[in-house]
């Protein structure tokens, strides 16, 4: 029958070989949050543009990766990346693939928060004497933002939780720390185990926050 | 960039031409019949998956909208557990921590039932969120006026309820069951022969990676839009008389 022991799991032990992987994903999903967020608002901006050169394109980019598995995705550009680009390695390859695949979702979401302020708002800006671009930055986006911005945290949480996704292309990250550290001393029951409540532990209290952000930040109308 | 497509009529193992591009099956089989094979492993992970889910899912939402604090818990306690793992890690839990308690399902017969349940326990909590959505939307008065009409509980949800959440939450739920063939390529981690663990084995094995990842990508187009074909069918059959979608 069934004997867990996690006594092998000390700090050390987490040090050496959970803390490397559990870094890695943290800086995996900031560099993707924030370049996914700007680059998913200039998408979103496109998307709603009158031109269309620029609204074709980008519901095309949009679309398309969003209706392919993020294995598929990853293992795309861990193809693509070094023939385009030379080698950057895994891990900058990793920060390049999730930028530009997180940026489709991030821009669903800007898209829907920049629809969401009135157009009123828009007219009032050019009314005022505003450029689209004035308009755009000063009245319309800082708006779309605060509306959206529980939605764009909460994505970021998936996005934490799509990191262990890498597993794919072999990078070092959270999940990896927990499973090196199981093959090492054969334990990988219970080390799968320690990954999911760390992972739960750290999902479900972000996600708490961004609740209670959500009660805090809600424009009273 | 010059592309090859004829490997796709090699032997896998020989990796000699096969005449006609089939084999005779089994172990001798070409890379065509390999993919297919995959395609048809990533069709029936993912149904069984959207199935699984659609009736677990249903449950939860249908027991967190529920009069009973006790029942209104467990569904809330089940979408927050499910939800906040990622999927892989719950994918290694069922396929390599629960048979080590449950020693019956070491049997590898049971091992893509339990990448089945991975998947399907995982979307059962994102679609027991929108079958709750679906009947929070509904107006108090009709859970109310199927009581006053002396329908147990069970009836209203059955009779009053549930025909209306449904109907209302079938683009979701369409959604959500294309996600679940993205969602099946995680499969790949523990050996699944579905389309990613093709893509990645075989384009290993050859080198043609391009020719492989392509129609592996097409083959994920294809059965994403058959799905979103069939909801989008029943949709149309099941609207709401009298509702602006309806003829």
């Amino acid at each position: 029958m069934l004997n867990l022991d996690y006594s092998f799991l000390n700090w050390a032990v987490v040090q050496s070989f959970v803390a490397k992987g559990f870094w890695f994903s943290v800086q995996l999903t900031v560099v993707a949050m924030v370049g996914g967020i700007l680059l998913g608002t200039l998408l979103a901006m496109m998307r709603l543009s009158s031109h269309k050169w620029l609204s074709v394109p980008a519901a095309l980019y949009v679309d398309t990766l969003r209706s392919i598995p993020l294995v598929m995705v990853i293992l795309w550009f861990f193809l693509l990346i070094p023939k385009l680009l030379g080698p950057l390695g895994g891990q900058m390859s990793a920060f390049i693939t999730f930028t530009l695949f997180e940026a489709c979702y991030y821009s669903e979401i800007m898209r829907a928060g920049i629809q969401s302020v009135s157009r009123g708002q828009v007219h009032a800006g050019y009314a005022l004497g505003m450029t689209y671009g004035q308009s755009m930055r000063l009245v319309v986006l800082p708006q779309a933002f605060r509306n959206m911005l529980p939605v764009l945290l909460t994505q970021t949480i998936i996005l934490f939780q799509d990191t262990s996704l890498v597993y794919a292309v072999g990078e070092y990250d959270l999940l990896k720390g927990f499973e090196v550290a199981g093959k090492n001393f054969n334990r990988p029951v219970e080390t799968y185990l320690v990954a999911a409540v760390v992972y739960f532990v750290i999902c479900f209290g972000l996600s708490r926050l961004v609740r209670e952000l959500q009660k805090k930040i809600a424009i009273i109308r | 960039m010059s592309w090859d497509w004829q490997f796709y009529c090699n032997d896998t193992a020989t990796q000699e031409a096969v005449a006609g591009c089939f084999g005779p099956g089994g172990k001798e089989q070409t890379y065509l019949q390999w993919m297919l094979s995959a395609w048809g492993w990533t069709l029936e992970v993912s149904v069984a998956a959207l199935l699984l889910a659609l009736v677990i899912g249903s449950l939860i939402g249908i027991i967190r909208t529920a009069p009973n604090r006790w029942l209104a818990g467990f569904g809330e306690a089940w979408t927050e557990l499910f939800r906040n793992i990622p999927l892989l890690v719950q994918v290694f839990l069922w396929y390599y921590v629960l048979p080590e308690f449950v020693p019956a399902l070491k049997n590898p017969a049971v091992k893509t039932a339990l990448v089945i349940c991975a998947l399907g326990f995982f979307t059962s909590a994102r679609i027991g969120e929108q079958v709750k959505a679906g009947i929070l939307t509904l107006p108090r008065g009709q859970r109310y006026a199927g009581q006053a009409l002396g329908m147990t509980l069970p009836q209203t949800y059955r009779y009053v309820l549930l025909p209306m959440a449904y109907r209302i939450v079938i683009p979701p739920l369409t959604s959500e069951s294309m996600n679940i063939v993205k969602n099946s390529a995680v499969a790949f981690a523990v050996s699944i022969p579905e389309l990613a663990q093709f893509a990645q084995q075989a384009s290993e094995e050859t080198s043609h990676f391009e020719e492989i990842f392509i129609p592996v990508t097409l083959l994920y187009f294809i059965s994403a839009f058959a799905i979103n074909r069939v909801a989008k069918f029943i949709e149309a059959r099941v609207r709401i008389p009298g509702t602006v979608g309806a003829k």
